[in-house]
């Protein structure tokens, strides 16, 4: 895999990413996958049952799905934090754009960086369904 | 119609610790619902997406698991957050989880009532005992108009 040079310095924004149009398989999927069974992402009799319009993404599909954004733009190996609050309900159709932006960069003692991150998640009307933060440990460069 | 609520967790109170098996496939099949094609995700050293952590209670035995104890009509889940404390698990790790839950309070709902709050803290241990990761889950429960509990 090819690394791109990305800057890490405060006020850094992140290329915003889209996810969707959002599906009900891709509620199940993240169902089976993370094995919450809540019926109320996956059956539509039961979610109108309880007042809901139809079925709903998880919380913790969006969440997914802004880690996934995180992790492609600092890196995977170096994630040492995510945290997440739920805002607004995700619907079937809708549009998730993730953006991310860094808040705070601190050097370590062995040269690697301490990044810090807001994350967002929004829905096609501009409204927040997620917020969230981050930090990565971004070891320092090979000195070879 | 009312559902009989299992006995709420006291402040302090620690689940049964329980193993969880970092696991190849379940790590490819949770970065495809993640609609991840990041090269971490896959193969035999793959290491865990940040949310991962998650499917460990798929892992709990009954009863080892601490009880938040909310009505479940009026549940949510308002927020999450998962700290690693050095690399990442990887798959072919095994990780001993336990539940604490560490904090209860109320706050006043904006349409009368009280809004319930419980935050609950599962510890990832190495088997030599090393702290590798904790998960932080916030669970609120929604005032009923007029509750007074």
């Amino acid at each position: 895999m090819t690394e791109q040079t990305i800057v890490i310095e405060p006020g850094i924004m992140a290329a915003p990413r889209e996810f969707g149009p959002l599906t009900r398989q891709m509620f199940v999927r993240y169902s089976g996958a993370s094995g919450d069974l809540n019926p109320m992402h996956y059956d539509d009799t039961m979610a109108r049952a309880a007042g809901n319009p139809s079925v709903f993404s998880q919380g913790m599909h969006q969440s997914a799905l802004l880690a996934t954004f995180a992790t492609d733009w600092l890196g995977a190996e170096s994630v040492r934090r995510f945290q997440v609050r739920f805002r607004e309900q995700v619907w079937p159709d809708d549009v998730l754009t993730c953006t991310g932006q860094i808040d705070t960069v601190t050097e370590q003692a062995d040269g690697g960086r301490l990044v810090t991150v807001s994350l967002t998640c929004s829905r096609q009307t501009g409204a927040v369904a997620i917020s969230g933060s981050a930090d990565f440990l971004i070891a320092a460069p090979d000195a070879t | 119609m009312t559902t009989a609520t299992p006995e709420a967790s006291p402040i302090g109170a620690l689940g049964t610790p329980f193993e969880v098996l970092v696991e190849r496939g379940k790590i490819r099949e949770f970065a495809a619902a993640m609609q991840s094609d990041n090269a971490a995700y896959q193969g035999r050293d793959a290491i865990v997406p940040p949310t991962f952590l998650t499917t460990a209670t798929t892992w709990a035995p009954p009863g080892s698991r601490v009880v938040v104890g909310f009505d479940r009509r009026r549940l949510l889940h308002g927020e999450q957050e998962y700290i690693f404390h050095g690399p990442l698990p990887r798959a072919g790790d095994t990780l001993i989880a336990q539940e604490r839950l560490v904090e209860r309070y109320a706050k006043p709902g904006k349409r009368g009532g009280e809004m319930h709050f419980a935050i609950v803290v599962t510890e990832f241990r190495s088997p030599a005992g090393d702290l590798v990761a904790e998960a932080r889950g916030t669970f609120i429960q929604t005032a009923l108009k007029g509750d007074a509990s």
